[in-house]
Parts: C-alpha cells; structure tokens; sequence
C-alpha cells in the first residue's frame, strides 16, 4: 500500500519503504514542474488560505481578545488577564443562561434519539413478523414527510411555532381548547416560565426527529438481515430484537447523532432568537449564544463576548469529550463515524 | 425504498405476490405503529398546513378562529410580503449568496480533498485535522473577530464577504465528506492517466472529478441545506448589508410588535419553505441516501 502510494505521488511521498525499488527514490527527485508548483498552489494553497483567514485565524483572536477589556469600538484594548472570566462566573444572567445550556445539552439529545429510534424502528422493522424481516406498509411515506422540517430554515421554523404558541389565535390553544380543555384558552405558552423551554424544546426536536430518523433507518438497513432472521428463530420479540440487536448494532450512528444534536443545544441560538428574543419569561429560555451576541453587538464589550465564546467552545469539547469516554466506558470501541 | 424491497417478490416464477400471513399480533403491532407514525406524521404536516392557510387570511380572520378557511384565498398578503416586507430581494439575495458560495466551496473542497487523500506530504495529516478541528469548533466564537476581519477587508456588510465567509466555515465538512470520497478511488487510473500524458490539473478535472460525482452531489446537497439555513453569520457580519432571507425573515418578524400583519407573516414564511419543500420532494429519494451515504462512511 505505501509503496504504490509513494509510486503515485509522483515524488511528494514522506514515506518511502526501505525495500522501494530505486527507479522510486529516481521519481522522488524529479524536479517539480510548473503543472505540479501551480496545482499544489491552487488546489491546497486557495482552500487553506480562505479557511485560515475566516475561520481559524477568528478563533485563535477570540482567545486573544477574551483576555482584553476592548470594547471593539475604542482603539485601545488593555490587557486584563482572566478577569473577564471572573465576571462572567459570577453573572448571575451568564450562569442562568448556561444553565439552561445544560438542560438542553441533557434532554434535547436524549428525547430527539428515542424519539426518532422509535421511529426508525418502526418503519424498517415493524412489519410482520413471518417471513422476510420488512418495515410497514407505505413507509417510506413517513419516512418523507418526517424529514420536511429538516429542510425548513431554523428561523422560519422558529416563526412559525411562535404563531402556533400564539395565545389567542394560535393553532395549540386552538386544538386544545376545541378538545374541551378550556383552561388553554388564553394560554401563553411562551410567557409563561413554566412551560416556555419545554414548549421550545419541543421545537427543536420538532426540526431533527426527521434527520436522525433517516440516519438511523439506513443504520438498521445497513445490518445484514441474517442476524434479525437468527434472532427471531431464537425467539426473541420485537423488543428483545431492538434493544439486543439494533441498537448495539448502529451505535456509532447513535453516537455521532447524541454528539450533533449536543453541540446543537449548546448553541440553539437561531431558535432561542426566533422563539423569544429577550431570553423568556425571567431568562427561563436565554442560553450562553444570546448573551455572546447581545453582549458583543448591543452592548459593544467584545472582549467579555470572546471570553464568553471561549467558554462556550471549551463547554462543547468537555461535552464532546465527555460521549466519548462514555461511549467507550460503555463498550463502544470504534471510532465515531461523523 | 418499499418497492425496492418487494422487487424479489414480484420476480418471483412460482407465486403470485401475495399478502404476507399476518398473526394477530403482527395486526396489533401494525395497527399501534401505524398509529404512532401517523400521530407524528400529523404533527409535522398539521403546522405546514396551518401556516399556509393562515398565509391566505387576513389578521382579523387570524384572530377570529385558528382553523377557520380564509374568506377568499387571495394572494395579497404574499404581495405584501414579497414587495413590501422585502421578502424578494431577499430571497433572490439568498440564491445567489448560496450558488455562488455553493460553487465555490465545492470546487475548493473537492480539491483540498483531494491533495490530502491521494498525496502524502510533510504537514498533510496536520492539515487534515486542523480541518477537522473546524468542525467541532462553535461558530459562535469566531464571530466576534470575524467582524473585525471583514472590516478591515471592507468586505463588512456585502455579499461577496457573505460568500467567502460561507465557504470558509462549509469547507471542513465538504473536505472531510470528500477526503474518503477520493480516498476510495482506485490508484490505477491515476496512473492510467498519467502514462497517457494528463498533467495534474488534467487528472482531476477530466478523470478524478467526474468519478467522484455521487459523493459532490450528497455533499452538495447537504451544504445548500446548511447554507440556506444560515443565520447567526448574516446577523453578524451583514446587519446592515443586503439582506438574505433568513436575516429579513427574521427582521420582519421583529417588527411585527410594531405592525401587526399576521398574514403577511405568515406568506413570508411560506414563501421561505415551499420551493425548498418541493425540491426535496423531487429529489427525496438521493437526499435519503446521501444521508446513509454520509453516515456510513
């Protein structure tokens, strides 16, 4: 493999096996020609320089400015150490906002994989149990239409499930109040603190059910059908088949869909903004993204903002790190399959 | 994908297709799981529908009753949105910041891709994973500096500063999607290639690219989904630029306190989802597996 690698490479290889024939080592001192110079140029030179310049060099002064008092506006930025740390740990709207994070970062992943697990399972191997291992009848028409939020832009999906929360003219207390429940019938599902992240987080999971549903049906269809048919013949039911065989079975789908779906929470700003944009009723809604962007863009301290991002960005490796470990505590030993 | 599946069936010389022999507990299991895709079936569509009726009423007829048919199914509240609200110029903005961003990161990241998989250097793995670390990394924390660097690039608040930051944040995925894309392709025809005289750029274009078509297309995909959606970029770096659509659906959805037009509202967000909505439809089918495609890799 590393020598055919090295032949190819036509004189860039690093690796070059002690036993390569020398007319190798003859191509490797090839002098580099114009074609190779401005195809090296082009082909890695543009792509890497568009990504260094606004996406890694943004990152790398974030971590810079989060050490500043630098409001982004004056010219002149002191340094002042960890003490935009120190202030955002001891705001009590920062902490509220992260802790929020944390409950999105816990339930939104959870409810959105059973949810679409179920489903999935449903609709590949939910049909008879004689014969052929096969899903329902008219399946795929689930499977369609169950992906359609996934194509609505995040902010769209946001307005509209603003209008359905609608006290007065929405389609929620609407239903609820024609099934007799009346106590809805000016109910705001925003407003109220009690039920605006639950009715938020329906929301989201709302928008993804549909995605993982697809990514785990082809998970289940990528499992040979000889070991459902040998768990059935060893009578094991529906159930038994799901939890033994399915899910162990695509559980770095599994994995990779609790990473996406965390990373999500940790961020949800699009939603949060378009649900409610001052943060809910007494901050019940606000997450860490909102206060980034208000801070930096209303309040002008981008200095506290970039901290507040560095937080962020180490908050999501903990969490990635975090399913990895427990993925693999757990038995899990591939490598996650993004 | 069910046809697919009773294709054998039909094949068959012996027998007839036939209805598989159901037990009575196939019928209850199939009747609940019918009943629980439905349930969320309607839960997905129920909405959809609403919003679009909604988009055909006026705000009084809103109020009046959420399921109530509109009086007269004009189309002036998606004038009023297309026009007035700005929902046009945004949406034709948004087309041509994704096509072109689109094109771009396509070209770019099929040819980083390629470089990394198919040639080894000192630094290739290093570059791979810095990609890599773009994927992981929160958008949100290069926003800030990213204000600042299209600043003083004067590309602050236009669309070709729009285009060039989407296609800097969609090349880690696209490049990461490729890289095993080109990875898989066999070595020989590189070489078939060159011993028929083709120069590198030559090979990629004529001979590797054309074989890694099925891979851009789910990549594609994928990355008009990401980049039509996109959000917290526009409001960051193009507040006051032209704006794309889901920046002036959202701008138009903030004043709405102001001026109450529901049904106007309620057109825009039609007018955002429904040609999306109906692309997917067509093409559902290598959309569902670029997914499985995507993931299995």
């Amino acid at each position: 493999m590393k020598t055919q690698q090295s032949r190819n490479d036509d004189g860039l290889a690093a690796v070059v096996p002690a036993t390569a024939a020398p007319q190798v080592i003859k191509r490797r001192r090839k002098p580099l020609t114009w074609d190779k110079v401005s195809f090296f140029a082009v082909f890695l030179g543009l792509p890497l320089a568009i990504y260094l310049l606004f996406v890694i060099w943004p990152f790398v002064q974030a971590f810079g400015y989060s050490l500043t008092d630098w409001s982004g506006f004056s010219p002149n930025q002191n340094f002042i150490g960890l003490e935009n740390y120190v202030k955002i740990f001891t705001d009590d709207i920062f902490m509220k906002a992260m802790g929020n994070n944390i409950l999105l970062v816990i339930f939104l992943p959870i409810i959105t994989i059973i949810l679409s697990l179920v489903l999935a399972s449903l609709v590949t191997v939910g049909g008879s149990s004689k014969g052929q291992i096969k899903g329902l009848r008219n399946s795929s028409f689930y499977r369609v239409v169950s992906f359609f939020p996934y194509t609505i832009p995040a902010v769209a999906i946001g307005i509209m499930w603003g209008q359905i929360y609608d006290p007065s003219g929405g389609l929620l207390n609407g239903i609820l109040t024609g099934l007799g429940f009346d106590q809805f019938k000016d109910f705001a599902w925003l407003g109220d603190k009690n039920t605006a992240m639950i009715a938020t987080m329906f929301v989201i999971v709302w928008g993804f059910v549909g995605f993982y549903m697809v990514l785990f049906v082809a998970g289940i269809k990528g499992i040979p059908a000889e070991l459902f048919e040998a768990a059935r013949i060893d009578g094991a039911g529906r159930f038994r088949t799901a939890v033994s065989i399915t899910i162990p079975l695509i559980r770095d789908n599994i994995q990779t869909a609790y990473i996406y779906m965390g990373i999500l929470a940790l961020d949800a700003f699009v939603y949060m903004a378009a649900l409610n944009s001052g943060g809910g009723p007494d901050n019940s809604t606000l997450v860490m993204a909102q206060q980034l962007f208000f801070t930096a863009f209303s309040k002008g301290q981008f200095g506290l903002a970039s901290a507040m991002g560095v937080v962020l960005a180490i908050a999501t490796l903990i969490f990635s790190g975090l399913v990895f470990v427990v993925n693999r505590l757990t038995g899990g030993d591939k490598d996650v399959s993004l | 994908m069910t046809t697919k599946v009773s294709t054998p069936e039909m094949k068959s010389l012996h027998f007839q297709p036939r209805t598989p022999a159901t037990t009575k507990g196939d019928k209850v299991v199939g009747a609940v799981s019918h009943t629980a895709l439905t349930i969320w079936t309607l839960i997905v569509i129920l909405p959809l529908l609403w919003t679009f009726m909604s988009s055909f009423k006026t705000s009084s007829e809103i109020f009046a009753s959420p399921f109530a048919l509109p009086g007269e199914w004009k189309l002036d509240n998606y004038v009023k949105a297309w026009s007035e609200a700005g929902i046009g110029s945004a949406f034709l903005n948004s087309v041509i910041v994704v096509a072109v961003a689109l094109v771009i990161v396509m070209v770019l990241g099929a040819m980083c891709a390629y470089v990394l998989a198919r040639y080894t250097f000192p630094g290739s793995r290093a570059i791979y994973y810095l990609m890599l670390a773009g994927l992981t990394f929160p958008i949100f924390l290069a926003m800030v500096p990213l204000f600042f660097v299209l600043k003083n690039m004067g590309l602050l608040n236009t669309l070709p500063g729009l285009i060039l930051v989407y296609v800097g944040f969609a090349l880690p995925f696209t490049v990461f999607f490729l890289f095993s894309f080109f990875k898989s392709l066999p070595h020989e025809i590189t070489e078939a290639a060159a011993l028929d005289g083709a120069g590198e750029w030559r090979t990629f274009f004529q001979v590797m690219l054309p074989m890694a078509k099925p891979g851009l297309a789910s990549v594609a995909i994928f990355n008009f989904l990401g980049l039509w959606n996109q959000f917290l970029i526009p409001v960051s770096i193009n507040a006051a630029g032209p704006r794309v659509l889901s920046q002036e659906l959202a701008a138009f959805a903030g004043q709405m306190g102001y001026a109450v037009d529901y049904g106007a509202l309620f057109a825009a967000v039609s007018v955002t989802v429904i040609p999306v909505l109906i692309v997917y439809v067509i093409f559902q089918r290598q959309l569902q597996g670029s997914v499985s495609q995507g993931t299995s890799k």
